[in-house]
């Protein structure tokens, strides 16, 4: 493969894995508090995209600036993710937090389902599209190859963003380093006076706006239409599951080298391009469980 | 005296009847089969609007042969499972009068030898697979729209009437059966009709895949003169707004056969000179009726009820309502004037001729409908907010379809460059 | 309410003449049964508390294999089918067992996610082979020798998969009540004592593991038949979930249950899909969160409470067990 081939599949590898990142950093995170794996977390991604097309649509048929594309997905995506993570948290989750593992996910699994039907009789079944940020940024050259600068400069830009954000949230403020506590030791946490239930709150409506961001800072670049979802939340799955469960570093790295190894396969086995992602996941998951960046859980007794 | 002769007559005919045909039901139910769930709801609502529009129009006139038509839809959204127990369901339990099956062609598979089995008349009334009655035949199966061999066969056709010069192409298609099949055809009748074209890239990206970035970056790197995509849908918006986007579309022609269904969701966005079709002469500015009252009336309404322009799907609806009105009608008429039984409607759709929106449509002696296939390139015209086809060729369905009993890989491969001198009409758009 | 009891017997009866009197209803409730026979599988292992996302790949790799035997053998056998089946899912259960039996809970259900997932995008990708997203047909097989008509092999089949059906509950819950059924409840309750007391908590796993894998397959060969077609869909995540779904509206861990629990869902969505087209999905997902917040022991919780109330003698409490 000759380095002109390497590197710009290294930068469609960078600029997939950005978007993936997203989506996968708040099924981590509310995995690593709330021991919940999300299935509703698709349907936040696809919410998120279709509602950021709708408003960015908006303002172009109301032929304001159309440079405040780039806040309207960023509203769009805080106020859709706030709203369904409170609804769902509040009403469905919190009656189930007692319950067995399966159960919980199966209710995430249930609303995943609801909300699939919410969005048709929402938008419909046409795709949603809203281009005016990706035009709005051009195009950069990497040797004589045209690439968007929304997708190689502002994506990657915003996931780092969104990492590093997250590290010093978790870490210097108070209720970070809460929700850290709650993550590491559930049991002391809670003894110690700390509040489990607003932190799963908080917790699940951090997740929901960071999906609902993916969605949204995808919707420029690609339809959103019917079924997206589904796709969206395996492929997440697999990042978080390789990465460990829980954690966000992680998940960066796994987006990464999974973006980049879906790029090359493009490039030299096209054939193999969807099945990348789960060999990845099989063949971590078989020598180390408990994902490449986790430590091992001690039995608790 | 004269009076009661006529009754005796009408009578003795009656009692003729009675024996041939079937009593005249309150009401003709048909089945369809449509996806109003997942990606590809994006033809089945459409058809599913149209239909209710067209039922309507067709029972303020009194229906088919005075009986009113009504439909049920079955959504092939929900699974092969549920498709083929509604399918029984409707016919078994419901007792409806004919199905229309399906979108997808890997439905159309399952359901012809159920149909056969059942014994109720099937009009397949979307799917493209040509496969069908090529390897198999059937009594109650029909297809009243073009296969894929002429629809890839005509793009073929106008790409190298009207771009001859080009040497070397790419595909990008989705990977199924459809993404898979269609360029077997264009690439087995390309190596006929201009051999030594260098194939640089044969890419089948996930059926929904929402992102080509990866395949745009190979192909800009690639450079091919043409690039053929035959998706549709999401997948179809998403490559042809992300090639726009990379300047990919002003390097390589680009050829999209089924671009006709994405063109009013791309809008303005859409870049000229692109080779567009619309799987047959289907297309809401149809250079022979555009000016026809019944035409622009359904194509008005349709706007008014769905603020769209009609789609293809649109057009196969229609011409399988249609289809069925004809069939009814040839069968009464044969009856002389009594209400046909279901098998004497069977036998009437073999030979049919009818028009739904476009052109007339033939069905052939394998149950194949001969249809003719409209492709151009796209422009702009300020009076819309999307791109529109220039130089339209309408090709004459009979010459570019497999002929009935032969295999459509083995037929194309007899092609020579005779079929390039095909008489074709073109048309200019009409500002 | 001493009938109450006999509730459970009265279904079974409905259930098997029912396809006399509404001939169409035939085919959705032999998907329904193949449906239980992989739910039954999914039961096996929630015995033990382990949670497999990923058993729709056994179901879907049966399903090819019956695919496959009947493109290269046309004409070939119901039995020859199932019982290829059987040794296809059961021979691949050995082999991802191995690994996944290793591995407890989440990690447990994500592994096996994952090889389904594999198993999933190679069957939609090598389109040669197996014919890609669009699936492979399945030919009539014979019966028994005999070559029948659609309506007479259908019948043929639903008491089939009725008679497996039954086969399987009991042996199931023999398996369940024996001391090798028992070693697998102390997985769920206590591992570490099992292995005090010299027991292999992984090879007693295993054993479900690929009990329940064959159980799986099953189902995966009767579908497969019944509907005349196979596709990547029949291993997707989605189907997967659907068996775990089941699992608990059946009630969890119950052998009946399992079976119960795909009838109602089978009518649930089948109706659901024909009568309210756009909301089917919601429907069921309605279904799911009211049995989960409302009657988490599923159907079989249910009729006990059911049966609890009417009075009958003591130590029939559990007539289905």
């Amino acid at each position: 493969m000759d380095p002109i081939l390497l590197l710009l599949a290294t930068l469609d590898g960078i600029a997939y894995a950005a978007l993936v990142f997203l989506v996968a950093v708040g099924l981590t995170l509310i995995f690593g508090v709330m021991r919940i794996l999300n299935v509703a977390h698709g349907a936040f991604y696809a919410i998120g995209g279709y509602a950021a097309a709708s408003l960015v649509l908006a303002i172009s048929d109301a032929d304001f600036s159309p440079w405040l594309s780039f806040p309207a997905l960023l509203v769009a995506a805080a106020g859709v993710g706030a709203a369904l993570g409170l609804v769902i948290e509040r009403f469905l989750l919190r009656h189930i937090y007692a319950k067995e593992e399966v159960l919980q996910l199966l209710v995430t699994f249930a609303a995943f389902m609801i909300l699939e039907d919410v969005q048709r009789l929402v938008w419909g079944v046409q795709p949603y599209s809203a281009t005016d940020p990706v035009r709005l940024l051009g195009t950069v050259d990497v040797m004589g190859i045209p690439y968007n600068a929304y997708q190689i400069i502002l994506l990657p830009v915003i996931a780092v963003m969104v990492l590093l954000g997250l590290r010093w949230f978790l870490r210097r403020t108070l209720s970070g380093k809460v929700i850290t506590a709650v993550t590491e030791d559930r049991e002391t946490a809670i003894a110690m006076g700390i509040d489990a239930r607003k932190v799963f709150t908080v917790t699940f409506v951090i997740g929901a706006v960071l999906a609902a961001l993916g969605g949204a800072l995808a919707s420029p670049t690609t339809a959103i239409q019917l079924g997206l979802g589904a796709e969206m939340i395996v492929l997440s799955f697999a990042v978080v599951a390789t990465a460990g469960l829980g954690q966000v570093e992680g998940a960066a790295l796994t987006a990464l080298l999974i973006g980049l190894g879906r790029s090359f396969a493009v490039y030299l086995v096209p054939e193999l391009d969807v099945l990348i992602p789960y060999m990845i996941m099989v063949l971590v998951l078989l020598f180390r469980p408990q994902g490449l960046f986790a430590v091992a859980e001690k039995r608790r007794i | 005296m004269n009076g009661l002769l006529k009754l005796s007559i009408a009578m003795a005919l009656a009692l003729y009847a009675e024996a041939a045909a079937a009593d005249k039901p309150d009401t003709l139910t048909i089945g369809i089969t449509g996806f109003l769930s997942g990606p590809a709801s994006v033809f089945g609502e459409p058809a599913k609007a149209a239909s209710e529009i067209l039922l309507d129009d067709l029972n303020r006139e009194g229906g088919i042969g005075g009986v009113p038509v009504t439909a049920v839809w079955v959504d092939e959204g929900a699974g092969g499972e549920h498709v083929l127990s509604e399918y029984r369901r409707l016919v078994q339990d419901v007792g409806v009068d004919a199905m229309f099956a399906s979108i997808s062609s890997g439905n159309c598979k399952k359901v012809a030898p159920l149909a056969e089995d059942l014994q109720v008349l099937n009009i397949m009334w979307d799917c493209g697979t040509q496969k069908i009655f090529e390897e198999n035949s059937y009594r109650y199966v029909f297809r009243t729209q073009a296969n894929a061999t002429p629809e890839m066969l005509s793009t073929l056709l106008y790409l190298l009437k009207t771009k001859p010069e080009f040497e070397s192409i790419a595909v990008v298609n989705q990977d199924y059966a459809w993404g898979r099949d269609s360029w077997h055809i264009f690439s087995t009748a390309l190596k006929q009709l201009k051999p030594g074209v260098r194939v640089v890239a044969e890419l089948f990206p996930k059926f929904g895949a929402p992102d080509f970035s990866t395949e745009i970056s190979r192909l800009l790197a690639l450079r091919p003169d043409v690039i053929l995509s035959t998706a549709w849908g999401g997948d179809l918006d998403n490559f042809v707004r992300q090639s726009v986007q990379r300047g990919l579309t002003e390097r390589s022609t680009f050829v999209l056969p089924l671009m006709e269904s994405s063109l009013q969701r791309i809008g303005p966005d859409m870049p000229e000179g692109v080779i567009v079709g619309g799987r047959g002469d289907h297309y809401f500015l149809h250079p022979e009726f555009r000016q026809d009252p019944d035409f622009q009336a359904f194509i008005e309404r349709y706007k008014a009820e769905t603020g769209e322009y009609p789609i293809y799907p649109v057009f196969h609806i229609a011409q399988a309502l249609s289809a069925l009105k004809g069939a009814y009608e040839k069968a009464i008429a044969a009856n002389d004037g009594a209400w046909p039984g279901k098998e004497q409607v069977v036998e009437a759709m073999e030979g049919l001729e009818f028009r739904g929106l476009g052109r007339t449509v033939h069905i052939r002696e394998d149950h194949q409908g001969v249809e003719d296939q409209m492709i151009g390139v796209t422009r702009h015209d300020p009076a819309y907010d999307f791109a529109v086809m220039d130089h339209m060729m309408i090709f004459p369905g009979s010459a570019i379809t497999t002929p009935a009993g032969m295999e459509s890989t083995a037929w194309l491969k007899t092609l020579s460059d005779s079929i390039l001198d095909l008489p074709v009409q073109t048309y200019r758009h009409a500002e | 309410m001493r009938l109450v009891r006999y509730l459970p017997a009265v279904l079974v009866l409905v259930v098997a003449v029912l396809p006399l009197a509404v001939p169409w209803l035939k085919i959705v409730l032999t998907v329904a049964l193949a449906k239980g026979l992989a739910v039954l599988g999914v039961v096996v292992l929630l015995r033990a508390g382990q949670v497999s996302f990923g058993h729709a790949m056994f179901f879907a790799a049966s399903a090819y294999s019956a695919a496959f035997l009947m493109q290269g053998f046309a004409g070939a056998d119901l039995a020859v089918l199932l019982l290829a089946g059987m040794v296809c899912s059961g021979t691949m259960g050995a082999v991802i067992g191995l690994f996944v039996v290793r591995y407890r809970y989440i990690f447990f259900g994500m592994l096996n996610l994952a090889f389904s997932m594999v198993l999933y995008a190679l069957l939609e990708k090598m389109f040669h082979i197996t014919g890609g997203s669009d699936g492979m047909a399945v030919g009539r097989p014979t019966y028994l020798g005999l070559e029948l008509a659609r309506t007479s092999f259908e019948t043929a089949l639903f008491y089939t998969s009725l008679g497996l059906a039954g086969a399987a509950c009991w042996f199931v819950h023999r398996f369940l009540r024996s001391p090798l059924g028992e070693a697998l409840s102390a997985i769920r309750t206590n591992e570490t004592r099992l292995e005090y007391l010299g027991i292999s908590a992984r090879w007693i796993l295993l054993i479900a593991y690929v009990l329940s894998a064959v159980l799986a397959g099953l189902g995966g060969s009767i579908i497969a038949v019944n509907q005349g077609v196979v596709t990547p869909d029949l291993g997707y995540w989605i189907r997967s979930g659907e068996f775990v779904f089941i699992a608990i509206l059946g009630g969890a861990g119950h052998v009946l249950g399992a079976f119960a629990g795909a009838l109602v869902y089978e009518l649930v969505r089948f109706y659901a899909a024909a009568m309210a087209a756009d909301v089917w999905q919601m429907i069921l997902g309605f279904v799911l969160l009211g049995i989960i917040l409302f009657a988490s022991r599923g159907i079989v919780g249910l009729y006990r409470d059911l049966a609890a109330i009417a009075p009958g003698p003591r130590g029939h409490r559990e007539p289905l067990r």
